[in-house]
């Protein structure tokens, strides 16, 4: 006897929420085989990864802080996702707006001080959609592929950054990192570390779902990703739609970039490529796109981050982090197909067809 | 120096760079030739790079690393063929895991497998054997052309690899077989292939060629090891199959020109110039260049046939059953 996949009539609901669970769990079941490999105590690792990230008040606020810009990554790459344009890009989008709002800081002087914090995000979000808009007309116009114009456009920031806080805008003491932004222009605390721009990362959460579930453009925007002929035959123009969905898409990710140096790093320097970009894919794909849903697995992913953190004191590699969040999408990937489809014993006159 | 030195020195370091990259390629063209798309390039040849690095270090057998990172890229993209070919999971999505994946278990075991004196970290070993030029007598005395004489077994491996690819893909049977699964698979399975078996197999063999092309960066162009040393060449890749448009035989020129690209930058700092850009435009340059040829050669193939000359199912799962 056989198995195979037979297609749902409709998506499975069950599946929709168990999958992402068992995978989480299956992921650090995997995680545990990595480290018992490398000679490592899979028990003692995972506690201390726990404690790194909700540990003492301290680190649950860590945590929480990290969360912001890797939700506001995920809800950027989630938008270009539905309109099934890889954006790979939203790393490059991200720096794209610590270095408009680091422009603002240093050089827009003539504006009085309470002004340079909101202009300087406008800056940011602006840049990080232009960034992003480049892409998006490449493929809307002659249909450049995506994956790589963003991936290319990332290398091509990172350089540029580091030329920015190495040569060019370097401050006059060190040897790496932009001056400070004026202290009036930092973006407050409101609980220890966790930041005024979670204020920003909530909202948005909100103004995306509505955006993008109960508006006409956000249904035209499913509509283009789910299938494109039948959006074409409604009169959707795509063109202008993978444009306009790039832009947003970008200007989140440059809003996330523009929060996290107001209230994080508070000056362009190292680091900047933080790999929230990246992460933020993880995010999209395993909350199915889905904006609300995306804040727990930003919370998780800042967790997982946090706690690798903690591992060096274990002398244990902080990359565990990474190879972590790589697992994760695997048993994802494998298991979404229950949501479209189901396994069937073949009977006999169906046996051998594939 | 003067003009011929030059040259010759460039071609030598045209060779060096490309030879990774050309492996890759090869290997990407087998896989996206079946209808598969795998962007786990990058995550593939990093944990190939740092397998076959781990193997010299702790072995000193240099076929046996090559071994390695040969295993390592095949387990990387059977996981890659599990999840698009059998589960149905969208290919870009599962490309991208692997390369989280692959890039992130390189970097972690890469500080893991080091030794005690070294706080377990790779960085900053040295290898007692390397993969090294071997010069051919008198060939390699030509000028210019001689530097093709005067390489490293795995480049010379190519000189076999490249040509056999095209004739393997487009003079043979199977090549056949594959190009059908590539195009359409419908009529494949109905031919009596199985498109499924087919897919499996290129997506192994493409992994291998990744994990190989990893492995001539960190045992013979820089023997050594370091975090993410692969830098993006995971995604040129992806590139040049694009610019070869899917043929091993223009694989060569893609990998050449841009190789030659990025060793001009050294060549000519080596030969003393000094130029006005700043060191970190010279780092992004080949990605520019990368962008700027993809655009301009997407826009000339709409301008003549409408679209590139991509295999019509790429990036497409298939299922007999699906209506």
């Amino acid at each position: 006897m056989r198995v195979h996949l037979q297609k749902r009539d409709y998506r499975s609901r069950r599946m929709t929420i168990l999958v992402p669970v068992l995978s989480l769990l299956l992921s650090f079941f995997l995680g545990a085989i990595v480290l018992l490999l490398s000679k490592a105590d899979p028990i003692i690792t995972y506690r201390s990864m726990l404690k790194g990230a909700f540990g003492s008040t301290t680190k649950i606020q860590y945590t929480i802080a990290k969360a912001v810009p890797l939700l506001l990554c995920g809800l950027a790459v989630g938008v270009a996702f539905r309109l099934k344009f890889w954006n790979i890009g939203a790393e490059g989008q991200y720096i794209a707006g610590v270095i408009g709002i680091t422009w603002v800081m240093q050089f827009w002087t003539f504006l009085p001080l309470w002004l340079l914090l909101p202009v300087g995000m406008v800056v940011g979000v602006l840049f990080g959609a232009l960034w992003a808009g480049v892409p998006g007309v490449l493929k809307a116009q002659w249909s450049v592929d995506e994956t790589l114009t963003t991936l290319m456009m990332n290398y091509i920031i990172i350089g540029y950054a580091e030329y920015l806080y190495i040569n060019a805008w370097k401050a006059p003491r060190g040897n790496m990192g932009t001056i400070l932004y004026p202290e009036a222009a930092w973006l407050p605390r409101i609980w220890g570390r966790v930041h005024a721009g979670i204020y920003f990362a909530l909202a948005l959460v909100v103004v995306l779902y509505f955006i993008l579930y109960k508006t006409r453009w956000g249904f035209e925007l499913n509509m283009i990703g789910k299938n494109r002929r039948a959006a074409q035959c409604q009169g959707v123009n795509i063109k202008a739609n993978i444009i306009l969905g790039m832009l947003l898409s970008g200007a989140i990710a440059g809003l996330a970039g523009a929060i996290d140096s107001a209230a994080v790093t508070h000056q362009l320097t190292k680091g900047v490529n933080s790999g929230y970009g990246f992460t933020g894919i993880i995010i999209a794909w395993m909350s199915g796109l889905n904006p609300f849903v995306s804040v727990l697995v930003a919370l998780i992913m800042a967790a997982l981050e946090t706690g690798s953190d903690a591992l060096q004191i274990m002398k244990l590699p902080s990359a565990m982090g990474e190879v972590m969040q790589g697992l994760i999408l695997i048993p994802l990937l494998a298991g979404s197909v229950f949501i479209e489809y189901r396994l069937v014993h073949s009977s006999k006159h169906t046996e051998g067809r594939i | 120096m003067n003009a011929i030195d030059f040259t010759t020195r460039l071609l030598a370091a045209t060779l060096a760079m490309g030879t990774s990259l050309t492996y890759a390629t090869l290997g990407e063209v087998y896989t996206e030739k079946t209808g598969v798309l795998n962007l786990g390039m990058e995550g593939t040849m990093l944990l190939g790079a740092l397998a076959g690095f781990a193997t010299a270090f702790k072995t000193g057998n240099l076929l046996f690393a090559l071994v390695m990172a040969m295993a390592v890229g095949a387990i990387l993209s059977l996981i890659h063929a599990f999840l698009c070919v059998t589960m149905r999971a969208n290919q870009v999505v599962s490309g991208l895991a692997i390369t989280m994946f692959g890039s992130g278990l390189a970097n972690f075991l890469g500080q893991r497998l080091g030794p005690a004196s070294n706080r377990f970290n790779l960085t900053g070993m040295n290898l007692s054997r390397k993969f090294s030029n071997i010069a051919i007598p008198y060939l390699s005395d030509i000028p210019i052309i001689g530097a093709l004489f005067d390489v490293s077994i795995l480049t010379y491996g190519l000189y076999l690899l490249v040509p056999f690819a095209w004739f393997f893909l487009y003079k043979t049977r199977h090549g056949m077989v594959i190009r059908a699964v590539g195009e359409n698979p419908r009529t494949a399975a109905a031919m009596g292939i199985s498109v499924s078996r087919v897919r499996y197999l290129y997506t192994l063999i493409g992994g291998m060629f990744a994990g190989l092309g990893g492995a001539c960066l960190s045992l013979s162009f820089i023997p050594s090891w370091n975090d993410g040393m692969t830098g993006g060449k995971g995604w040129i890749v992806i590139a040049l199959v694009i610019f070869s448009a899917w043929n091993p035989a223009r694989v060569v020129i893609g990998t050449l020109v841009f190789g030659g690209i990025t060793s001009l930058q050294f060549s000519i700092q080596a030969a003393g110039f000094k130029l006005m850009i700043p060191a970190q435009f010279l780092g992004f340059s080949p990605y520019l260049i990368t962008l700027l040829v993809l655009t301009v050669m997407t826009i000339i193939a709409q301008k003549k046939r409408g679209s590139f000359a991509s295999p019509s199912a790429l990036g497409v799962a298939f299922a007999i059953d699906d209506k």
